[in-house]
């Protein structure tokens, strides 16, 4: 048997922690509900679906002249716009900003692009302190791990663990599991951070190209103060973030917090258009967009894996999956878990490391029939599939074709022929019933849990030509 | 999507039934007989091309479905008792045929095809009477019958007929029971806690038998069934593919007694 690779162990792992996964099932089922509850109307649902993939896909089908004219308006603004192609520029153009600024030290808003990038850890390299200020970041930067989830980051936690993580970094503080005493406390160490940092830096949610506008979706205010309240604001955000026009933010603004966590609307939504202007009273006064490639356009070069892009990441997906209930985010082992983590990063990062992660679906659809942006995840995931295997040099995925097994490209091979010469197929089926009794009862993993099938006496093609059904 | 009642139709059998579960096959030609539909089996049917599509292997997918494709010429419906495959022949040949010469014969068959609950409920309009003893049953419905066929209801409603059935509804009924064709061989242990779950919600129903309409969930939590009823001297329910359910109600068969 071959060597069970990281993801396996991973899984394995995961699977044998019955109290964490309890605790998955109960936060996911609560979510899911949320978000029923949100839309009580299917016909509604599905109409503003609609409007929201629409608007979505409208806004790649223009993606190089909408970054343009981002751009050029952001600049009006008095944003300035650095354009990275691979996540090592990205972070070299937010550590040249710092330096510019003498600064040692950035507080975060929550940014996925930044997970993405591994800016903490560079950063920390060069000895920056980049501190997170997203409660959920927070907690998981206070314990040295990565999010498990993206818009719940700390949701593999549950409240005893947090109380005590917390009561082992700041001692000076009363033990409480209390959550509204523990974000209290958060609040009041952070507090000083955002006064003192001389940085802000923030993810994006949409990107408007008519106007030059960066809006953030945040529940915490974090996301306000760091843009707000230090005198630089960096945004890191992926090309795809970009939408037309101002008139796009309502419908996708409307479906996005229903979607992710099922709350009507979040409690802050930041509109950022510019640095303070003369006159103004508070406000940073310098601004920066880092627009992250990172392989994005490989993905928008190809019309079938497109649609990756069009991702809000509402984290509904994640939500709905049944696989990521078990093992939660961490077992991905990626930046982004769940179904759109098992479509965009082996993407990203390429098939030769991540795509054994497409393996990891029972293509049930349950991602894609939530997904407020219609992402035909289970399509993109076979497609994905077909793209580890292939020899055919059609397609500019990452290591496409590197996922071949000889033997197991010669059973397909040999299934094939089989199953498309009739009289063969059945003369071979006919003695595999025959020979039913000399069937293996153990067939590897699949009895492990289960029976093996059991054969019939008779095919089906025996039987009815037997009871006379028009053969013709 | 709802047509006219027709004369005749074509049926496509599975590969799974074929070999593991012909009594669901069977079951199905005689409820669609008895609503008198002519009922033609094209015998060179094999397999749809399913379990290669899903593996990635596009070209050993569309040898074998471009094989399936010349068997129902005729402007006939096709029925199918099976959600997943019907839904890759629905849902999925078109993109597997896109920009082969055949594709518009590929796009004729997609349209043509209906599973079977669906056709028997949207088309047929069965009416069924209830033969057997009381008996209750819990459904599971699976993943591509749900979603990419859009027939989630259908059996309720079709048991909803049945005067002495009584559905006991399971939690979490809407989750995938964990088979998924090659994931449950490629992701053993992902697929075995799917599983597990799916049967003890189920179990604990108390309802004596399962249906549904797909014969893959069905190897799947049933062959974990009979695995916990033999390792872990569990009592578990019967499982019936809804066809040979429905026909042996109607007939007083087996499933009629609650013996299922
Ligand atoms: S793929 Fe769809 S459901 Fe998943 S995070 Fe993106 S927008 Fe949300």
């Amino acid at each position: 048997m071959a060597m069970p690779t990281e993801f396996r162990i991973r899984v394995e792992d995961a699977l044998k922690k019955d109290e964490v996964r309890t605790h998955f099932r109960k936060a996911m089922d609560t979510l899911m509900t949320n978000r029923r509850n949100q839309f009580p109307d299917e016909a509604e649902l599905q109409r503003l679906r609609t409007q929201a993939q629409s608007i979505r896909a409208n806004a790649l089908s223009k993606l190089p002249e909408l970054l343009e004219q981002l751009e050029s308006n952001l600049v009006r603004n008095g944003v300035q716009v650095h354009w990275a192609e691979t996540t090592d520029e990205a972070n070299r153009i937010v550590l040249n900003i710092l330096q510019q600024h003498n600064a040692r030290s950035i507080i975060k808003g929550k940014s996925m692009v930044s997970e993405e990038m591994g800016l903490n850890h560079f950063l920390e390299q060069q000895g920056i302190e980049a501190l997170e200020s997203d409660l959920g970041e927070f907690i998981i930067q206070l314990d040295g791990e990565t999010p498990s989830h993206i818009i719940m980051p700390a949701i593999h936690k549950n409240k005893e663990e947090i109380a005590r993580l917390f009561n082992a970094r700041f001692p000076h503080i009363p033990y409480t599991d209390d959550v509204d005493e523990l974000t209290r406390n958060a609040r009041a160490i952070l507090r000083d951070k955002f006064y003192s940092a001389p940085v802000g830096l923030s993810g994006v949610n949409f990107a408007v190209a008519e106007t030059g506008t960066l809006c953030l979706v945040e529940n915490e205010g974090n996301g306000r103060m760091a843009t707000t309240v230090p005198p630089v604001h960096i945004a890191v955000t992926g090309i795809e973030k970009v939408v037309e026009k101002l008139a796009d933010i309502p419908p996708l603004f409307s479906i996005l917090p229903r979607s992710a966590t099922g709350q009507p609307v979040t409690t802050y939504f930041n509109m950022i258009s510019g640095p303070r202007k003369p006159g103004e009273k508070d406000g940073p006064t310098e601004v920066h967009l880092v627009l992250l490639d990172n392989g994005r356009s490989t993905i928008y070069s190809d019309p079938e894996l497109l649609a990756t892009l069009r991702c809000i990441r509402c984290g509904a997906c994640i939500n709905h999956c049944p696989v990521y209930v078990r093992i939660g985010g961490h077992a991905y082992g990626t930046v982004y878990p769940g179904p759109i983590g098992t479509i965009l990063e082996p993407q990203k990062e390429g098939l030769r490391v991540h795509g054994e992660l497409v393996q990891a679906s029972s293509l049930c659809g349950a991602c894609g029939e939530v997904c407020p942006v219609r992402i035909p995840i289970p399509d993109i995931i076979n497609r994905l599939r077909h793209d580890g295997v292939r020899q055919d040099g059609g397609s500019r995925t990452r290591d496409a074709g590197t996922r071949r097994k000889r033997l197991e490209a010669v059973t397909w091979r040999g299934w094939s022929w089989a199953a498309s010469h009739p009289s063969l197929y059945h003369l071979g089926s006919r003695a595999a019933t025959r020979l039913r009794k000399l069937m293996p009862q153990r067939l590897g993993a699949w009895t492990r849990v289960r029976t093996a099938p059991a054969l019939a006496a008779q095919t089906l093609h025996e039987r009815l030509k037997a009871l006379g059904v028009d053969h013709e | 999507m709802t047509m006219q009642r027709p004369e005749a139709a074509y049926f496509f059998g599975t590969c799974l039934i074929d070999l593991f579960y012909p009594d669901a096959g069977v079951s199905a030609v005689q409820l669609l007989q008895r609503e008198g539909v002519r009922v033609i089996f094209p015998p060179d049917q094999t397999c749809c091309g399913q379990p290669a599509w899903n593996s990635g292997y596009r070209d050993e997918a569309r040898k074998v479905a471009r094989t399936q494709l010349a068997l129902f010429d005729k402007p006939l419906p096709i029925v199918i008792p099976s959600g997943s495959c019907a839904g890759m022949m629905k849902t999925h040949y078109p993109a597997l045929f896109r920009g082969e010469p055949d594709e518009d014969r590929a796009l004729d068959v997609a349209g043509r095809v209906y599973e079977l609950t669906g056709f028997l409920v949207d088309v047929l309009d069965i009416r069924l009477q209830d033969l057997g003893a009381p008996v209750t049953v819990a459904v599971h419905t699976s993943c591509s019958a749900r979603r990419e066929m859009g027939v989630a209801d259908k059996i309720e409603s079709l048991l909803g007929q049945l005067a002495r059935v009584t559905v006991h509804e399971q939690a979490y009924k809407t989750e995938c029971c964990g088979f998924g064709g090659t994931f449950a061989v490629k992701e053993p242990e992902i697929s075995a806690a799917m599983v597990a779950d799916k049967t003890a919600h189920i179990r604990a129903t108390g309802a004596s038998c399962l249906v549904s309409q797909d014969c893959g969930c069905l190897m799947n939590i049933g062959g974990a069934f009979a695995f916990q009823q033999r390792e872990q001297n569990q009592p578990v329910p019967a499982i019936r593919h809804i066809a040979e359910f429905l026909w042996e109600r109607v007939n007083a068969g087996p499933a009629a007694t609650g013996e299922a």
